[in-house]
């Protein structure tokens, strides 16, 4: 069920210059797991619409989120002032997240099968939350994430559940390059990818997997955030399944689609 | 006992609240968050004859106290409507209003016979005031000869009772309520959206692909009261109000101004429970004073 309800922020750091790391306890944990998203509201009566922020962990007693974010805007920048005890008002768990049961049938029998993880910039921390999931259901998990510069949010984490590469657009860590330079580089093998990024990142991971499967994570600009307003879609190559106009709705179908099902 | 019914063309409704067309998708999306057994009525997203893909995105983006939108009117056409989305509502006892949106007279007439048949719709909400869609939409609803063709010849192709949903986009309200209700609208609904453009100056682009917008939101509600007080004190017909309505006094404002029944709009988007927290806070209101009849306080200021 999904609900508009209060969390309380257990704690809040930085984690690079303009990346917060919130933690709030929720009873939206219950529910909430990889490639879904919360809508969360600011307290400014003139900024109305809640802000969109994916899930990057939901601790294992399933009472709190993780939210990691960049401030982008006043929304953002509001939140970045939360400090433990501070109430926030939340609305979720939204979307439709990774079908983990489906990538658990995407490589041959023998052995497990390997889901190489993308993320690009603040489409990394959705990719954790997966990393993790995905290992737990036996899948074998490299991650490949890419950043700016060494500000490498993150990625020591997905070391506990994966074979972890890194890219950097300045070449300070890793491969100097973005993500699939560094796929390239290391001559990696997968049987699928879930990927989360800017969208030239997306086109590029697209057009890389062939006919292998991709799974793509979206963005848009969302009004209601529950499949109502038709404000966020994008086009598909099939009927979609509520205007029947070959235009899904990022909120609700989404935001994660099989990349040859989209056309970005 | 305090009476929350209200009447609008021979219809009645067990109260005055509704929500705003496009809001709400066909009830469904939020009948997760409330109980569509509350509501007034469930006032659904515009149809057309045939299926619409709607404009480019971004289609919405936020303003200062509210939102701009140039959804473009997507939507499933009359077919898929009437097999899917009037059976899901009929699991509720609320009424139905249907919101009509076309390109040309034609259009509007095909889907209104359409829904002729069908005994799930109680009454027919036509928008005439759609700023996003080039043809058709907001330009029967600025020009009173338009208008009033519009209306004759939805009149003359349905038995049903018709809403003419106004936009305010005009210079006079209280005219264009005449001419719907002397074309024979049973009744008006209004304010729809206020044009408007966001700029992102960052990368010195419009924030909408539309380039425009319609403004809706708490921003625009003294514009909204203006206006429904203008119009139902210029008609006989009852008129349903809404713009920036979130609470049940912002509802109560709209009732004295001279609305009949209100609608929540996008402030379902900042609060899903808004619409039957309306109901439950105009009933408390109604305590409070004493009144018995909430039909006083339609245009008692
Ligand atoms: C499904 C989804 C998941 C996301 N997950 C994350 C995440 O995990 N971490 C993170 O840092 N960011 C994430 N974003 C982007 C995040 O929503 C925006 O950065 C945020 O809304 C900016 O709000 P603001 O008030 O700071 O900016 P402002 O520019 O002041 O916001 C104004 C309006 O534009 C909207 N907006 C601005 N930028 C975006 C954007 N990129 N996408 C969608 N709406 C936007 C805001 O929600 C608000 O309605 C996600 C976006 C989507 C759609
Ligand atoms: C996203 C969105 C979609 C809308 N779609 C329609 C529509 O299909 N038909 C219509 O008559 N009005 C539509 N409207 C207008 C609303 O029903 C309402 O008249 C307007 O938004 C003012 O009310 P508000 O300020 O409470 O939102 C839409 C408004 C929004 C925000
Ligand atoms: S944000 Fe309203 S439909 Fe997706």
């Amino acid at each position: 069920m999904k609900k508009k309800t209060v969390g309380k922020v257990l704690s809040q750091k930085s984690l690079a210059p303009g990346i917060y790391d919130l933690e709030i306890e929720t009873c939206l944990a219950q529910d909430a797991k990889a490639g879904q998203f919360v809508g969360v509201y600011t307290k400014d009566a003139s900024a109305l619409l809640p802000r969109p922020i994916s899930i990057c962990g939901v601790s294992d007693d399933k009472k709190s989120i993780r939210l990691v974010y960049r401030v982008a805007g006043k929304g953002t920048d509001e939140f970045s002032h939360l400090k433990e005890g501070d109430d926030v008002t939340l609305l979720g768990v939204l979307g439709n997240g990774y079908d983990i049961d489906r990538i658990k049938t995407l490589g041959n029998s023998d052995t497990p099968v390997r889901a190489l993880l993308l993320g690009g910039g603040i489409g990394v921390p959705p990719m954790l939350e997966l990393s993790k999931e995905l290992s737990t259901a036996g899948v074998k998990v490299i991650s490949v994430m890419g950043y700016r510069n060494n500000d490498t949010f993150l990625l020591d984490e997905f070391k506990k559940y994966s074979d972890t590469y890194v890219a950097s657009e300045d070449g300070s860590v890793g491969t100097k390059g973005n993500v699939l330079d560094a796929v390239r580089e290391n001559g990696i093998g997968f049987d699928c990818i879930c990927a989360c990024g800017p969208m030239p990142m997306l086109r590029a991971i697209k057009e890389f997997a062939g006919d292998r499967t991709a799974f793509i994570s979206l963005e848009e600009r969302m009004a209601c955030g529950v499949g109502a307003c038709l404000g966020c879609v994008v086009k598909t190559a099939k009927e979609d399944a509520h205007s029947h106009v070959n235009n899904a709705r990022i909120c609700t179908d989404g935001p994660v689609f099989e990349a040859s099902e989209v056309e970005i | 006992m305090i009476n929350t019914q209200v009447t609008i063309a021979g219809v009645t409704f067990k109260n005055p609240v509704m929500e705003g067309s496009g809001t709400f998708g066909s009830g469904m999306e939020y009948s997760e968050f409330v109980d569509l057994n509350r509501l007034g009525a469930v006032v659904t997203k515009g149809v057309a004859n045939v299926p619409w893909p709607g404009n480019p995105t971004p289609r919405v983006c936020e303003v200062y106290g509210g939102m701009l939108n140039a959804i473009g009117l997507q939507n499933p056409g009359i077919e898929v409507f009437c097999e899917r989305d009037l059976p899901f509502l009929s699991n509720y006892d609320t009424k139905v209003i249907v919101n009509v949106c076309g390109r040309s007279v034609e259009d509007y007439i095909e889907v209104v016979e359409r829904l002729s048949d069908e005994p799930r719709a109680d009454m027919l909400e036509i928008n005439v005031s759609c700023p996003n869609v080039k043809e058709g939409a907001i330009a029967f609803g600025t020009d009173p000869a338009a208008l009033s063709n519009i209306t004759k010849e939805i009149k003359a192709h349905t038995k049903k009772p018709v809403i003419m949903k106004l936009t305010p986009n005009v210079t006079n309200i209280a005219e264009m309520a005449k001419v719907a209700e002397d074309a024979g609208a049973d009744a008006i609904s209004l304010i729809n959206t206020i044009t408007g453009m966001k700029i992102d100056i960052e990368r010195r682009k419009f924030a909408l692909a539309n380039k425009t917008g319609g403004m809706s939101g708490p921003a625009i509600k003294p514009i909204a009261v203006r206006m429904v007080y203008q119009a139902s004190h210029a008609v006989k017909i009852p008129v349903i109000g809404m713009g920036g309505i979130a609470t049940a006094e912002d509802a109560i404002e709209f009732m004295m101004a001279g609305a009949t029944a209100v609608s929540v709009g996008m402030m379902n988007f900042v609060n899903p429970y808004a619409t039957v927290e309306c109901v439950e806070g105009i009933e408390k209101y109604l305590e409070r004073h004493g009144i018995e009849d909430i039909n006083e306080l339609i245009g008692c200021v």
